[in-house]
């Protein structure tokens, strides 16, 4: 397609405008707060921006809209009763949160893993990982102004990994599915070829979504180089997940912790080179192909049959002492933190929320970018507001 | 095609055998009240509102395998002034509380609200948290409630369909008493935002909707 050259176009005479060259003309900042009811804040966050004409000079998130009081809630019960409570962080990825909960309790008490179990949560993680970062670049094209077609696909995907849940769970995204010690109870029949029935769609739709929004020229136009997260700033703020990697840092706690049995798997971690928008856009749907290889490994791997739960988890009083356990969620490090004095409560239950972390560095991201960007570089980051308040 | 109207409410001086003929012969007596009802209730336009959990449900009744386009209500607003229909989804908190007010009071008349899951309807799982409001009925007026943590969206699904059933026999026309609903009524419905007071919100709940339940000590 030409673009006809409108300054050579002899239908139109240059116009003579008079420059004011007076000093009393200029623009005054104007503060916007956009949220907490606003369509792409992705929940109820709150951003106080100031702008220069449509430039972003200053940004300040406001918080605490969904503060649900998570962790004072875990100090007041049980360390089985908090599980169903980890469903409801990051609402997107229960699976991972439920992991990374009884990886702690398990380290805290040392309790040993089934191998069939490990093989269960990788699995859990793994189909989790696709549904959020399918989820996620849906979200991301709808706040590109790609009105929800995209998201609708991605959701049509999601549905199928939503079934998996809740055949084996009972609930499609609150599954307090994990136990200390293995997981509640074995697979259903017929579970396994469903899975493998799903996993081995998905590089179908992955291609379909490719095809559809990599090389879209609005994509690109409206992602590269936007919100650019540069190297040591990353590593500075502790940002950890997609948006780590997507600044070429290369460090994922399956990698480096290999944590569960995550050394049995072969697959590659990808990296991206600017950090901007797009590397992390591009970075989600290499991780999803990433995700299936590991699904595809675990499926044909995974023991035919054997314990899944071990440990019991009613009145489990771990020793005095501390400990905290890490994954690699969706969104990035997802930590807890336990002390236990002997009881059969927590002493402290503290969470180190990926999305909280990752959203301090906004400002920097947004700091000489336009307004309509902060909402491309707010959605990139992936934030579940049940996370960052708790 | 979804099947016409079919009046069942009698229009006094219209001939029921005349107007049963006629609707054979596909025309339609009917009255002003209910043309108008129907039209309402298949086009509730939802304000996009999505506060916790409860909200991604909201999303996938919208998405492609539960399609509530099909039930009319899939334009989602973001502004509350063009919203009939408040789905209130997820957990209110209190510093959350006087926004949901202020956007129902945004709200053009007649409107509509849905507590979706347990936490908007009496603040759930997280009730004993000291940030969280214990119901959102306290504040606004709540047409459907529906329990779930979070609802499936078949049960989003029925509630809108509820909420259609209350649309239907609502009488919009006459005296006041004969509308007998706060949404047609002459008083504007603005409720008072509560603020964050010294201890807790103030007002700590709106009296012309929700009553504290009288408490009983068994001697």
């Amino acid at each position: 397609m030409s673009v006809p050259d409108s300054t050579s176009s002899p239908a139109i005479a240059p116009r003579e405008y008079e420059v004011y060259s007076g000093d009393d003309l200029g623009t005054n900042v104007l503060e916007v707060s956009m949220g907490p009811q606003h369509p792409s804040t992705h929940g109820v966050f709150r951003m106080n921006v100031t702008l220069d004409g449509e430039t972003v000079v200053k940004l300040k998130p406001v918080f605490g809209y969904l503060h649900r009081n998570h962790e004072k809630l875990g100090e007041g019960m049980t360390y089985l009763g908090s599980m169903p409570y980890t469903d409801r962080l990051d609402y997107f990825c229960s699976m991972t949160n439920n992991w990374a909960y009884a990886l702690t309790a398990e380290k805290l008490a040392g309790i040993a893993v089934p191998e069939r179990a490990e093989y269960i949560r990788v699995i859990m993680a793994e189909l989790t990982r696709l549904q959020n970062h399918a989820s996620l670049m849906g979200f991301l094209t709808n706040d590109l102004g790609a009105s929800g077609t995209p998201l609708l696909y991605a959701m049509r995907e999601r549905e199928h990994i939503l079934d998996l849940f809740e055949w084996v769970s009972g609930a499609r995204m609150m599954c307090n599915y994990m136990r200390f010690g293995g997981v509640r109870n074995d697979l259903p029949e017929g579970w396994l070829e469903q899975c493998k029935k799903v996993v081995d769609a998905f590089p179908a739709f992955l291609d379909e979504f490719d095809a559809l929004l990599t090389g879209n020229e609005i994509i690109q136009a409206r992602c590269q180089n936007v919100g650019i997260l540069p190297r040591d700033l990353a590593i500075n703020a502790s940002i950890t997940g997609p948006c780590l990697r997507a600044s070429g840092v290369n460090y994922d706690i399956r990698k480096v912790d290999k944590y569960g049995i995550y050394d049995r798997f072969n697959f590659q971690v990808p990296l991206g080179e600017v950090g901007d928008c797009y590397d992390r856009f591009m970075l989600r749907l290499l991780e999803m192909r990433e995700s299936v290889k590991i699904l595809k490994q675990a499926l044909s791997q995974i023991p035919a049959s054997g314990p899944t739960l071990d440990a019991k988890s009613r009145n489990f009083r771990p020793k005095p002492g501390e400990a905290y356990g890490r994954i690699e969620s969706p969104k990035g490090e997802l930590g807890f933190y336990l002390i236990s004095d002997g009881g059969p409560k927590p002493y402290r239950y503290r969470i180190r929320p990926p999305s909280f972390i990752n959203l301090t560095v906004l400002e920097d991201m947004c700091l000489g970018q336009k307004i309509a960007d902060t909402v491309i570089i707010l959605g990139s980051i992936d934030i579940v507001l049940g996370e960052v308040d708790r | 095609m979804t099947n016409p109207p079919t009046p069942t409410v009698p229009i006094p001086g219209v001939h029921e055998g005349l107007r049963s003929e006629l609707q054979k012969a596909g025309i339609f007596v009917v009255s002003t009240e209910f043309l108008y009802n129907w039209g309402r209730k298949n086009s509730i336009w939802p304000l996009g509102f999505g506060i916790a959990c409860c909200a991604i449900e909201m999303i996938c009744t919208a998405a492609s395998r539960f399609d509530l386009a099909r039930f009319g209500a899939e334009v989602f607003r973001p502004s509350p002034r063009q919203a009939d229909l408040m789905i209130v989804a997820g957990t209110v908190t209190k510093k959350m509380a006087p926004q949901v007010v202020r956007l129902y009071n945004q709200m053009p008349e007649p409107k509509y609200v849905i507590a979706m899951g347990a936490c908007a309807i009496s603040g759930g799982p997280f009730k004993q948290g000291y940030n969280v409001l214990k119901g959102v009925d306290r504040y606004i007026p709540v047409d459907v409630h529906i329990p779930g943590c979070p609802p499936r969206p078949e049960a989003l699904l029925h509630a809108l369909i509820t909420l259609q059933r209350k649309i239907e026999t609502q009488r919009t026309l006459g005296s006041a008493e004969r509308r007998n609903n706060p949404a047609y009524s002459d008083d504007s419905r603005d409720f008072p935002v509560p603020q964050y007071g010294e201890h807790d919100l103030v007002p700590a709940y709106n009296r012309d909707v929700w009553k504290a339940r009288p408490v009983t000590r068994e001697s």
